[in-house]
Formats: C-alpha cells, structure tokens, sequence
C-alpha cells in the first residue's frame, strides 16, 4: 500500500502545463527582459516592478479566493478609489486635532480596513442573502464607489495635508533591509493566502463551493457565510492595498484603481484559477500579477513595441494562458 | 437466430491509457430483437454502448454494419447510419422546449423559414405514439424525469431509428411508464429496429429480452437467447458468485428509541410526518416518487425549511435548523442524487471522503496524512475500485461512486444514518455490499433509515416500513404485513385507514 501511494505521489509531482505554463512565461519575460535591457536585472527595476505589483497582487490575492469560490468582484478598482478619498478626508479632517504622528496614520489605515470590510460585506450580503448575481451586484457597487469617490472629490483630486504626506511616504518608499513595505506586505499576504487555499478548511471548502454548491451545501459547507467570507477579505485586501496606496501619490481622484478589477482577475485566471470555479491556487496568481507587471515594464524599458500596446499583449497573454489550460485539462 | 444481424462488434478492445476495459468483446444486434446488454458497474456496459453509437473509437476490432466493416469518425456518423442512442443523463436541450428538440438540429424547414405547423403535427404523433400527454411548447427543463424519458424516445422514433441503444432507460421511470415504454418498444422492434438496452432491475430483462449478453470485467461471459437464462443466472453472470443472499438476514432487535420525530411539516412537500425510529433497527420508507420522502427527510436534517412540533434524539429535545445542527446530533442524511448533491465529480476521492467531516481532520489546517489514511481505510472497508487514487471521481463507475459516498457520510460517525436510495443505479454486487453495510451498521447499535423506490429492496431490507403517499404518513408495515400488496395499497392511497377518510 505504503509503496502504491508513493508511486502515485511521485506521478502526480510530475508538473503539467496548467502548471509549467505560467512558470516558463515568467522565466521566458525576464529572459527577454534581461535580453533587452541591462538595467532590468538591476534591484531598482526589480523592487519597483515588484512594489508597483504589490497593489494588484494584494487584491488578487482576495480575488482568488472569491473565484475559486465561483464569485466575481468588479467592484475593486472603484472601491479602493473610494477607500482612497474616504481615508485622505478623514486624515485631513483630524489634523488639526491629532496633529502629524503616528496616530493619525494609524486612524487612516484604521478607516480603510474597516471601510474595506464594510464594502466587501455589502457585496456579499446583496450575493448571498438577497441572491443576487455577482456579476450585476459588483457592476452597481462599481458604479457607485466610483461616481462617490468623483463626488468627494468634486470632480477634482483629494490630496493629502503636505505634512501628512511626507510623513506617510516612507510607508511605500521604504521598508526593512532595503525591502520596501508593499513587497513585504505583499509577501506577507501572498503566505498566508497560499496556506488558506491549499492547506485550511476554508480553501477547501471555497473549492468545494464553486466546484458544486449543492454538493457543498449537503455536505455541510455554510455556503452563504464561506461565500461572504470570501467577499469580506478581497474587502479588507482594497482596504490594505489602500494603505499602501495612498502615500505613493498622496491623492485620490476619479481615476484612481481604474482597470484594477481587470488586471486583478486576469491575473487570477493567467494563474491558472478556474474563472467558474472550483478550483484556484494563491501562487499562480502571483505569477500571473507578475507576468503582467513585468509586460508593462518591459515595454517600458525598450523601445521595441510602443508602450501603448501593454494593453493588448496583456489581452493575448490572458487569450493564451486559458487555451492553453484547456488543452492541458483535455490531456490530463 | 435467423434474424438479420444489423450491427456487429467482433472482438473490440478499447483502452484508456494503458488500461484495457473491454478485452475482445463480440456482440449481435438483430433486426427486430431486444438485447439486453447487462453487467455490473464498471463491467465495461457503457463504453461497449458508446462504440456502437460513435461516441468513441475503439482501441482495434471490427464494427459490422449490416456485414459491411464502418468506422464512426464521430456521433453524426453514428446517427446517419441510423443508430440512435438514449443517455442515462438526458441529452435535451433544458431551456428548448419539447418540440424543439425533437427536431434539434434537423428542423423543418419551408423556404427560409421554420416550417411549424408541420413539425407541431409532426410532434403530437409521436409523442401520442410513446402516450406522453405534455404539450409540445413545455419547456424540457419543467418535465420530469420520465417524461423527459418519453420525449427522447419520441426523438428516436422522429429520426427513423434503425438501431436503438438506451442506458438504463427505466431507471428513472415507475413501473406504468416502464410498461409504456415497453409497449413502444415492442412496437419498434416489431417494425424490425433493433434494440439494446440496459438495466439493472432483472425482472425488466427477462420480461423485454429476446438475447441477454452479460458483460464481466470488460469480457463477454454468457450470450445466449433470454429463454435460455433465469434471473438468478443472470445475477450469478454478471457478479461471478451466487447472489441468492441478496439481503442480510434480519437479525435486528431493535433497543431503546434513539429518534422521535412529531408533527415534521415540510412546506410545499410533506405535512405532519411523525415517526419513531429505535436502535439496531432498518426503517425503510416507501412511496411513490413525488410523496414528499426525500423532501421530509432533508427538511429533518436542516437541509430545507421545516419546521416540526418536537424532534427527540437520544430522549432529548433538539432543535434542527441547518445541517450542523443534525450532524452535531449524530444525524447524517445520505442524498439519493449522488452525481449533482453527493460527490464534487472534478475532484479527487480524498477530497470528497473528507468534505463533510473536514474538522475532524486538522484544525484551521487540514491534516492531510490524516486524510490519507481515511481514504486508504475507506476503499479497503467499502471495496472501493478506482484506477488512480489521484483520478477524478466524476470517472469512477457508479457503484464505486456509491460507495465512495457512503464512505464520506461515515467519517462523520453518525448515530442515525438516513439513506436516501442507497443502491440507485448501481450493480447487484453492489448493491448487496451495501445491503450487508447498512445491516452490519444497525448491528452495531446505530439507526438506519432507508428511503427506497424498489419495494423489492425496502421489503427485503427493512424491519419496519413506512409509506408515504402526498407529503403524509400514510401507514407503517412490519413482520407478516409486509408484502407488495400491501405497501402499493398504502402508497396509492387503498388502506384500510384510508379508506374511511375517503369515504
């Protein structure tokens, strides 16, 4: 018996391509990345490709689990947009009270958790209890934060106190060891995801959810609560990235988070998540962040394709990696 | 014997990777004939069906059409030369209503527009024809079961089926719609089609065969004329060993009442069910389908809005409001719908065992080792045969999927086990595996409720049934009372305390 299991082990440690395929477009772009450009290897362009990922990565963290749990969330862009204004509002409105310290920061990222929560668990519940679609929920609640945080903002930008904002800046500027905070944050949120969905309960019964929720639901899986719970972190995650958000520009305006909710779920699916379902994993959507970073500042760094096509080798790497998912799921 | 052979298979292997499931297997369809293609699950039935029809190809070996060696490239080859083949899961579009199906992908046309009147005309024929009353604008997805059973029947009739292949065709019907469907058969076959079909209810074999061929483990072990073969050879064919025990000898004496349920009202399904169940002891439950079994049973364990004047479990009032309530009180209810509410088919066997009772696997993290070594001791106590342990389950045969199933309900150790047709679909050897489980179950101090269709099985199995009939207890059985008669009296409505009622 012992010998049969770790035969079938060793079988199943074989990678496939819904696997290797991620892996080797990532190791394939820094090739070319290193190819094109000497300075791509250098630690500036890596911690700046990696912090710049660290917004999106932190939110598809979240979005993985939603996914896997057979949800969908577009309202992440405008909610951090929101959570964005709402934060720099409440900071600039305490000032003359608090001062320029700690606290003050503090009641910030204070605000955009619970504001993240709040906004995640309204999702959930209109999902879950009312029974309404993911899809038309998340498009309202899309709509709203963004036309909110344009009407906070009057049309305009909200910018942070100038005190506040050097104060606040070594928050994304600096870290430990040379780290800079959103990558360690990053790094922190990605361990803990990956632990969540592959080792806890609860990545199992996401699973189990978007794989068959009646099944989930007679084998004793609280569907609406995991559901919720599921709608409830990727709302915390908006109100970390937030955090680390704000003191990179130290405003907020109509156009903050745009797209996000896109780049987070493509990443998702480049990862090789089921977008149906049932099935997600935390480090393939690392990579796949990672592989659209790296895309974008490739583009960047050389003068080969015009910048302005990010866009759309980002839309075939997205084409690309479900067929070729697909076929591997055929095969296998 | 004389009949003209239409379609033949000569010695056809068909592997999936390096295992080989049928091992040369020959088969005669006859013109005007019903062969009955039976085996246990796994037996290798439904790839044997799926070649005839085109769906796959096989590994080598002829294919014999009318004498002439055909090779279907796909299913569209299949059906042009005439054969036409009925899935277990239906093949019907669920939101296309019945007359558009029946003319899926062949609809009539006069000049660029759909030629309705003539399809509606069209349709009523044949659906007279299998004496299925729904009307051709009812959306498939609103029919039952077994009418949905007719329209596909209706759509093989509508493309001149010269060959007809069902899967378990009756598995799904009630024993009228079953002899509907026979009527039609013989009807079909008397205009000289050829039928194959399976089954795993033996009294519908010997009655509609004129040619029983029994697959075992992918081989041909007995072809002969049904004349030729009792049920009980039949049985020993296919299993390999005598089956004459089916049922475990009733050897309960039933202890203390471990639950008591009164005034169980399910909105919608089941009104005032009340009923006591003791320890040691095999309640079965029957009915006829739509009597509100399933539907009082999930509403008992928090599977659905119900309410109820008193539940006892164990002596002590309980109150039941979702299924952790009913697992924390020992009571576990085994769904008879294992492909859509049992088992996540896309994922692996360790992954279902343990979903139900995953806290007892770990804490916040689950302890895989543990897992695996639940899986290792279920398919050693349950029998369970699968090629790969890493395979997905939606591969495994439907017996093994039972079992896997019953597995998983039993890691969480209830007390009370509630099986909702615990052996649907699945083959005699199976099936008295299960039988032998629950038994052993019972004897062990546990409380076993079976809800079953087949009065053979709840008959056999049980100590004490009771009958349900439109969402109310409609009368409970034991010792000598127990017979057909009398449960298909109780079930329609003809017994004796119903009758004043009526009156």
């Amino acid at each position: 018996m012992t010998a049969e299991t770790t035969n079938t082990r060793a079988r199943r440690s074989l990678p496939s391509m819904s696997v290797l395929g991620p892996i080797v477009a990532l190791v394939v772009l820094v090739a070319i990345g290193a190819m094109m450009n000497s300075n791509f290897l250098g630690a500036a362009n890596i911690t700046n490709v990696l912090a710049r990922s660290a917004f999106i990565g932190i939110i598809a963290v979240g979005m993985t689990f939603v996914i896997t749990a057979g949800g969908l969330d577009l309202s992440v862009g405008s909610m951090a947009a929101f959570i964005a204004g709402l934060m720099i509002l409440v900071m600039n409105a305490a000032l003359p009270s608090m001062g320029v310290g700690v606290p003050i920061i503090l009641l910030g990222m204070l605000v955009a958790v619970v504001a993240g929560i709040l906004a995640g668990l309204l999702n959930g519940f209109l999902i879950t209890t009312v029974g309404i679609e993911a899809f038309i929920v998340t498009l309202g609640t899309m709509g709203i934060y963004r036309s909110l945080v344009t009407w906070l903002a009057d049309g305009g930008t909200l910018s942070l106190d100038f005190g506040l904002r050097t104060f606040y800046r070594p928050v994304y500027f600096e870290g430990i060891l040379g780290i800079s905070w959103p990558i360690i944050v990053f790094a922190i949120v990605v361990i803990v995801g990956e632990l969540l969905m592959s080792r806890a309960r609860f990545g199992r019964h996401c699973a189990a959810i978007g794989s068959n929720e009646a099944v989930a639901h007679y084998s004793n899986v609280d569907v609406n609560r995991t559901r919720l719970l599921t709608y409830a972190m990727l709302g915390l995650l908006v109100g970390v990235a937030t955090i680390m958000y704000v003191p990179r520009l130290g405003s907020a305006s109509a156009s903050t988070g745009l797209l996000w909710e896109l780049e987070a779920i493509a990443a998702v699916i480049i990862g090789g998540t089921v977008l149906k379902g049932g099935f997600g994993r935390v480090w393939g959507t690392v990579i796949g962040v990672l592989i659209l970073s790296l895309i974008d500042n490739i583009l960047n760094l050389t003068d080969l394709v015009s910048p302005y096509l990010n866009g759309a080798i980002q839309g075939v790497i997205i084409i690309l990696a479900v067929i070729l998912q697909r076929e591997a799921k055929a095969k296998g | 014997m004389t009949a003209e052979q239409v379609l033949c298979l000569r010695d056809v292997r068909k592997s999936f990777g390096p295992v080989e499931v049928l091992h040369g297997v020959n088969l005669d369809l006859r013109a005007g004939e019903v062969l009955a293609l039976i085996g246990e699950n796994g037996a290798g039935k439904s790839t044997t069906m799926k070649i005839l029809a085109g769906y796959q190809p096989a590994t080598s070996g002829r294919i014999l059409l009318e004498g002439e060696e055909v090779t279907f490239g796909s299913l569209h080859d299949g059906e042009e030369a005439g054969i036409v083949m009925i899935h277990q899961e239906f093949n019907l579009a669920e939101q296309l209503t019945v007359e558009q199906n029946i003319f899926l992908g062949r609809e009539l046309r006069r000049g660029p527009f759909l030629d309705k009147r003539k399809m509606r005309e069209l349709t009523r024929g044949y659906l007279d024809r299998v004496n299925c009353r729904v009307d051709p604008d009812t959306k498939v997805s609103a029919l039952s079961n077994s009418d949905k059973q007719m329209v596909e029947i209706a759509k093989a009739l509508s493309r001149d089926a010269r060959v007809l292949i069902m899967d378990e065709p009756t598995a799904v019907l009630t024993g009228s719609e079953t002899e509907v469907l026979f009527d039609q058969v013989r009807r079909m076959t008397a205009q000289g089609t050829a039928v194959l079909f399976t089954s795993h209810k033996l009294g519908e074999v010997a009655e509609i065969a004129d040619h029983v061929t029994v697959l075992r483990d992918g081989s041909v072990v007995h072809d002969d004329r049904a004349s030729e073969i009792t049920e009980d050879g039949m049985a020993t064919a296919m299993v390999g060993r005598d089956v004459s025990d089916l049922y475990p000898a009733k050897v309960g004496r039933p202890g203390e009442v471990m639950l008591s349920v009164r005034g169980l009202t399910v909105p919608g399904h089941a009104r005032n069910v009340g009923f006591e169940l003791r320890q040691g002891e095999i309640l079965g439950v029957a009915g006829l389908i739509g009597a509100g079994r399933t539907e009082a049973f999930e509403g008992l364990c928090g599977l659905r809005p119900a309410s109820a004047e008193r539940i006892e479990i164990a002596g002590r009032e309980v109150t039941i409001k979702k299924p952790r309530d009913a697992l924390d009180h020992g009571l576990c209810y085994l769904t008879e719908d294992r492909k859509l509410r049992g088992l996540l088919l896309d994922k692996t066997m360790r992954v279902n065992l343990t979903l139900q009772a995953l806290d007892r696997f770990g804490g916040w993290m689950i302890d895989r080792a543990a897992e695996d070594r639940a899986l290792d001791k279920a398919i050693d106590e349950f029998d369970i045969r699968a090629g790969r342990r890493t395979m997905a389950v939606g591969n495994l045969s439907g017996g093994n999927q039972q079992k896997l199933l019953l597995a998983k309900i039993m890691q969480s150790e209830p007390a009370i086990l509630i099986a909702d047709e615990p052996t649907r679909g699945i083959d005699i050897g199976t099936k008295q595996q299960i039988y032998a489980f629950l038994r052993d179950l019972a004897a062990k101090g546990h409380a076993v409720v079976v809800i079953s269709s087949e009065m053979q099985e709840v008959i056999g199995l049980a100590d004490r049934v009771l009958v349900m009939r439109t969402g109310e207890v409609a009368g409970t059985l034991t010792g000598d009372e127990l017979t057909e008669d009398a449960i298909v009296r109780l079930a329609v409505g003809l017994g004796a305390n119903d009758k004043e009622k009526v009156a």
